[in-house]
């Protein structure tokens, strides 16, 4: 994990064969109950790109997420998935909550094979294209060693592997993970981000990821989408996450502190000033980085 | 030696001959839906459904029809009315399933009262309650099996779409499956099969066909598929022991009057669970 945010740079490979865009969102307005959940958000992601969602609980994340997956109706905008027609194939989808019960008879291979036609009517026949598809995927994760243990009783980063199989094997264009480090250790979240990473380049998948802390995702972020109530700036990381952008979001000051390559995000007026406990508690245990601080 | 165990007439025996083909039957549809049950979490659905059915089959012996067809009927209903009081919510669920069933067993205790007061029907109770698969009716074989093919079809149809949507309604509704919709149907699929269970081994012991071999095939292996085949013959197997066990016990003491086949059937369920629970760790291992 490099230390050094400033310089990040854009995969040059994502770019150099041209922009191939893989979502579009356009002007998205989302009212919920007289709730403006998301405010005219904007953004588009490229092929190859890794993109991260950044914003405070609460903020519309999951929201935004339901949108682009076509389960949330928006109050206004469009999303346009690739080149226009949406189907669930172009889209692989890691969910947040993935609760499993030990006992489920179902392996990580047999939940990687559900990806692949998880909707057709009928028990599956025994195919050899099928098991070697399943088999790719498990390579591509690194799943070899506890693919054939029941899913429910792996580690959360050992679900999240399979999940991310079973979210590709359909080969879609865009990749979304709802706040898949968020269970996760360090070094656990440190592999899940490598491989994320790794899989939009060499694959030329559209990664978007959300997270309530953007440290994390600092080394690999091609692009950030920042959500604060409901309202949007997305760029690069350099572009967007800086005083004057964050606190035209926010709506009153906010600074934009850099320590040791890592990103922390204050109020900078006298009475709004604090650091939540739960933050507090992250510095004194010193193992992981420190969050970004969401100014509300 | 195999007199000993197989007693004499067991195998020419119509109504052993009957009770094993519709108890196959049952235990194959059982095991195709029970694994489901159990991987969703609707046991206490399907004890409920079987309860209620126990209203259905008391009241098929006051009009004097089949006591399938009151078990059908009313498991299917009651199934439809949890669905509508919302069963696919976690939080719904306990209550839709408790609602129902508490009204099941109200009308069940009306229909019994009424039935062995003025129908005469002293044996209705025992054999709505406790099952009685030694007197079915030759004419009941087709239509559990008709009922049979439809649950278990259904099962089989929608294996995939039913798999991702019992482990993650997220991952589902993500690939644009009708999670609801597939929701009530396997809830109507294990009205079925509760019902058939019900008839052969009594509405109330009707759960331990479904649930019992699916939770022990979920001990002994890891893929789904095999779960359904190990719960299945699970179920043939317990049901035909107790068939046997049952006749056998024509001889045996304190009446020599045999005792009731559900008897065996649950009580070999639990201690095949109990074995498979045992079963060295390897063999379940993650």
């Amino acid at each position: 994990m490099t230390s050094d945010v400033v310089t990040t740079t854009p995969k040059s490979a994502a770019t150099a064969t041209g922009d191939q865009t893989a979502l579009t969102v356009d002007d998205v307005t989302v009212r919920l109950g007289g709730r403006t959940v998301l405010d005219h958000v904007s953004f588009s992601l490229t092929a190859g790109e890794f993109t991260g969602l950044i914003g405070s609980n609460g903020a519309g994340k999951t929201t935004l997420f339901k949108v682009i997956l076509g389960l949330q109706p928006t109050t206004s905008g469009s999303v346009r998935v690739g080149s226009g027609r949406r189907t669930h194939k172009d889209i692989g989808y890691v969910p947040q909550k993935f609760l499993l019960d030990p006992d489920m008879p179902l392996r990580g291979r047999d939940l990687i094979a559900l990806g692949l036609d998880g909707q057709r009517l009928g028990v599956p026949l025994p195919s050899k294209t099928r098991r070697a598809r399943v088999e790719e995927m498990v390579e591509a994760v690194d799943a070899g060693g506890f693919a054939d243990a029941r899913v429910g009783r792996l580690s959360g980063g050992e679900q999240q592997r399979i999940l991310i199989a079973h979210a590709l094997i359909s080969r879609p264009q865009l990749l979304l993970l709802d706040e898949p480090l968020a269970n996760l250790d360090l070094r656990a979240a440190q592999d899940v981000v490598g491989l994320l990473s790794r899989i939009a380049t060499e694959q030329r998948i559209a990664v978007l990821i959300s997270a309530h802390e953007m440290n994390p995702l600092l080394p690999v972020m091609d692009r950030i989408v920042y959500l604060a109530a409901g309202r949007a700036a997305s760029g690069t990381v350099d572009e967007v996450v800086r005083s004057e952008v964050l606190s035209e979001l926010y709506g009153h000051h906010v600074d934009v502190l850099r320590v040791h390559g890592r990103v922390i995000v204050v109020a900078g007026t006298g009475h709004d000033e604090h650091v939540p406990d739960e933050q507090a508690e992250h510095h004194h245990a010193g193992e992981g980085p420190p969050p970004v601080e969401i100014v509300e | 030696m195999s007199a000993a165990i197989f007693a004499p007439g067991f195998f020419s025996s119509s109504p052993v001959q009957l009770a094993a083909a519709v108890g196959a039957i049952v235990a194959i549809v059982a095991g195709c839906v029970g694994v489901f049950t159990v991987i969703r979490g609707q046991s206490f659905a399907g004890e409920a459904l079987g309860d209620i059915g126990a209203a259905g089959g008391s009241s098929a012996y006051l009009v004097g029809v089949a006591p399938l067809w009151g078990f059908m009927a009313v498991s299917v209903a009651a199934a439809g009315v949890m669905e509508m009081i919302g069963i696919q919510r976690t939080r719904g669920r306990d209550l839709a399933t408790g609602i129902v069933l508490g009204a099941g067993f109200g009308l069940a205790a009306l229909f019994l009262y009424l039935g062995t007061t003025y129908n005469n029907t002293t044996g209705a109770t025992v054999t709505v309650l406790f099952g009685s698969i030694f007197a079915l009716d030759t004419s009941v074989l087709p239509l559990v099996a008709v009922f049979g093919a439809l649950a278990a079809g259904t099962i089989l149809l929608l294996y995939r779409p039913l798999l991702l949507a019992s482990v993650s309604p997220e991952l589902a509704s993500a690939r644009r499956l009708p999670v609801r919709v597939i929701g009530g149907l396997y809830l109507l699929a294990m009205a079925v099969a509760v019902a058939l269970s019900a008839l052969t081994i009594g509405a109330i012991l009707s759960t331990a066909l479904l649930v019992g071999p699916a939770a022990t095939a979920l001990q002994l292996t890891r893929r789904p598929g095999r779960a359904i085949l190990t719960a299945g013959m699970i179920g043939v197997g317990a049901m035909w022991l107790g068939i046997l066990l049952a006749y056998d016990s024509y001889d045996w003491p304190p009446l020599h009057h045999g005792w009731p086949v559900s008897f065996f059937v649950v009580t070999i369920v639990l201690l095949a669970y109990i074995a498979s629970r045992a079963v060295p760790a390897r063999a379940s291992s993650r």
